[in-house]
């Protein structure tokens, strides 16, 4: 059966209206030796009942944290999401809900949504927040884009500490702008503020730093925004957003605009995905900050509400000339966060905080222990630590894995330099048990 | 409507004035744009010193529902802003030909498509026909 439901006479006539004879000719700008000549190679259809068993059996090849214990970060966090996120986040009113165009049918949407612009902000130090970004490391492309209109000017500078797959992104989103991206060496575990100094120019337009960075060290946020500001340019400052329970938030290290993951806000793992980017800034940069912004107002009674605003800086109203091509938000996700902060408040957060940083530095202290590990940096670590090992860190793995624990994150894979490092994350989830039951497969 | 059209300016055909002294010019938007895009928010002005061509943009308007670029009726150098307008951008709903105005540009060549107050005049109430 033909899936489209055109029939012979209808195809003719339409190639003959584009004055071409095959359907073929429609694909000639692509070229020859990437096009398939075959068909494609797929088994013969199934009734409902095997193509589920199918299905089950091919997820069951997936393997998920509630079967192996996970000592694994690097981006995507493990932290324990209380039973109340999930049962408000399926209610339908917001589980199902479009998109919130119209305010007159949308407040709950609405104002779930702004209350989350308050918790981003809170959380921060920022003065705005937008509605969320896709994930992370398009949150960061967008700040790097904003920071370029803003100072207009055509250089980054950017830790190569910042995960490398939001590098990655970043260069995807910039490297048809004629954006020049300088990337700053690092040094004990740390972005070498030494090179700062001979890069940073009056033409750079901002540096990217991450807190804590890729390797799980805690950066100077303060030094950076200082060098930065003194050239003109602005500080991009990419968090983690359950480190702020500790840390000091970029706005009060001075940063420009902050963004960061959020899927650690009570959001699963969900091998990767939906995650939730944010945004946050000065107040005198809003107006360039992509996506979009729920306002709080009054109708024309005097009561309170609430509606997308700012909508101008937009491409439904900019069109060519818009920041940004940003035109959703990850509602749910959003929501899931400020559900997640509301039971936890500022105490809840310190507590998640506190105890992340306390396993994380217990679980390094009994590693260096044994023999052949060392701490391979000295800065401070906030849930994140990197070990050097003289056995191969893909043995080592290997060696978790058949035990059920998924190990650190193999760092040669990122930095060449740093074969037979791993990286290791330990959050409020693991037990003093389980993270002597690491220690002791690692030490065979 | 009765819009203004002060005889001693030129316009452009995108609704800018643009008033010509000394090899200077102080550039705004006309008093059918501020009409049209109505109520203005937020004005984003060139940079003092930027050079432009002609139909460059020197910056955006925006209003609650619209945002409008102004383009450059000369080429040339801009020397002043209006940085009143930063703070207080109805200045341009309220008095578009005064303290509304934009940017002051040193010339160097004038777009040899400006209008005089009667051709732009013309060239509204055209519009208002067709509208």
């Amino acid at each position: 059966m033909p899936f489209l439901p055109h029939t012979l006479e209808e195809e003719q006539a339409m190639l003959k209206d584009m004055g071409i004879c095959t359907i073929e000719e429609l694909f000639r700008d692509i070229p020859e030796q990437l096009r398939l000549k075959r068909k494609l190679n797929l088994p013969k259809g199934l009734s409902e009942k095997a193509a589920w068993d199918e299905v089950e059996r091919l997820a069951h090849r997936n393997k998920d944290i509630g079967q192996y214990l996970c000592f694994r970060g690097a981006g995507a966090y493990e932290h324990y999401q209380p039973k109340a996120v999930k049962h408000i986040l399926s209610r339908s009113e917001f589980y199902t809900a479009y998109t919130p165009y119209q305010p007159e049918v949308s407040q709950g949407t609405l104002q779930a949504i702004f209350e989350y612009q308050t918790c981003i902000c809170e959380l921060t130090g920022m003065d705005v927040a937008n509605a969320s970004h896709y994930d992370g490391a398009t949150a960061l492309a967008e700040a790097a884009l904003m920071a370029i209109q803003i100072s207009r000017r055509k250089k980054l500078v950017i830790s190569s500490l910042v995960h490398p797959e939001y590098r990655e992104t970043l260069h995807t989103y910039l490297s048809r702008r004629g954006i020049e991206i300088i990337m700053l060496p690092s040094e004990n575990g740390l972005t070498a503020v030494a090179e700062l100094e001979k890069v940073l120019t009056t033409e750079v337009a901002a540096v990217i730093v991450q807190n804590p960075n890729f390797l799980g060290s805690i950066e100077n946020l303060a030094f950076f925004a200082q060098k930065i500001h003194e050239k003109g340019g602005l500080l991009i400052a990419c968090v983690d957003p359950v480190s702020l329970g500790v840390l000091a938030s970029p706005g009060e290290c001075g940063a420009d605009i902050a963004v960061g993951e959020g899927q650690s806000l009570g959001l699963p793992l969900s091998l990767g995905g939906p995650y939730l980017g944010f945004m946050a800034c000065k107040e005198k940069y809003v107006r360039r900050m992509p996506g979009r912004i729920v306002g709080k107002t009054v109708d024309r009674l005097g009561r309170e509400g609430f509606v997308l605003t700012l909508q101008a800086r937009e491409q439904h109203i900019r069109r060519d000339k818009a920041g940004s091509n940003i035109c959703s938000n990850q509602a749910l996700c959003a929501l899931a966060a400020t559900i997640y902060l509301a039971l936890l408040g500022p105490r809840g957060l310190r507590e998640v905080g506190k105890q992340c940083m306390e396993k994380s530095h217990y679980a390094s202290e009994l590693l260096v222990q044994l023999p052949g590990i060392s701490l391979a940096f000295t800065a401070p670590f906030f849930q994140e630590f990197v070990v050097k090992t003289q056995e191969s860190a893909v043995s080592i793995n290997q060696r978790l894995w058949e035990a059920g624990i998924l190990g650190g994150l193999d760092l040669g894979r990122y930095y060449p330099e740093l074969k037979n490092h791993l990286l290791f994350c330990v959050t409020e989830m693991r037990t003093k048990e389980e993270i002597e039951r690491l220690v002791e497969v690692i030490g065979g | 409507m009765n819009y203004q059209y002060p005889d001693n300016l030129k316009y452009t055909e995108d609704h800018e004035w643009i008033l010509e002294k000394e090899g200077k010019g102080i550039v705004g938007i006309t008093d059918y744009a501020q009409h049209s895009l109505g109520d203005i928010v937020f004005v984003e002005l060139p940079e003092p010193g930027q050079k432009v061509k002609i139909g460059d943009s020197l910056g955006v308007v925006e209003s609650v529902k619209a945002v409008s670029e102004i383009y450059a009726p000369c080429s040339g150098t801009v020397r002043a802003v209006n940085e009143n307008l930063l703070a207080d951008p109805a200045l341009l709903n309220d008095e578009p030909y005064a303290a509304g105005w934009i940017a002051e540009i040193e010339i160097e060549e004038l777009s040899d498509k400006l209008l005089t107050a009667k051709e732009y005049k013309f060239l509204i109430l055209e519009k208002a026909e067709e509208g």
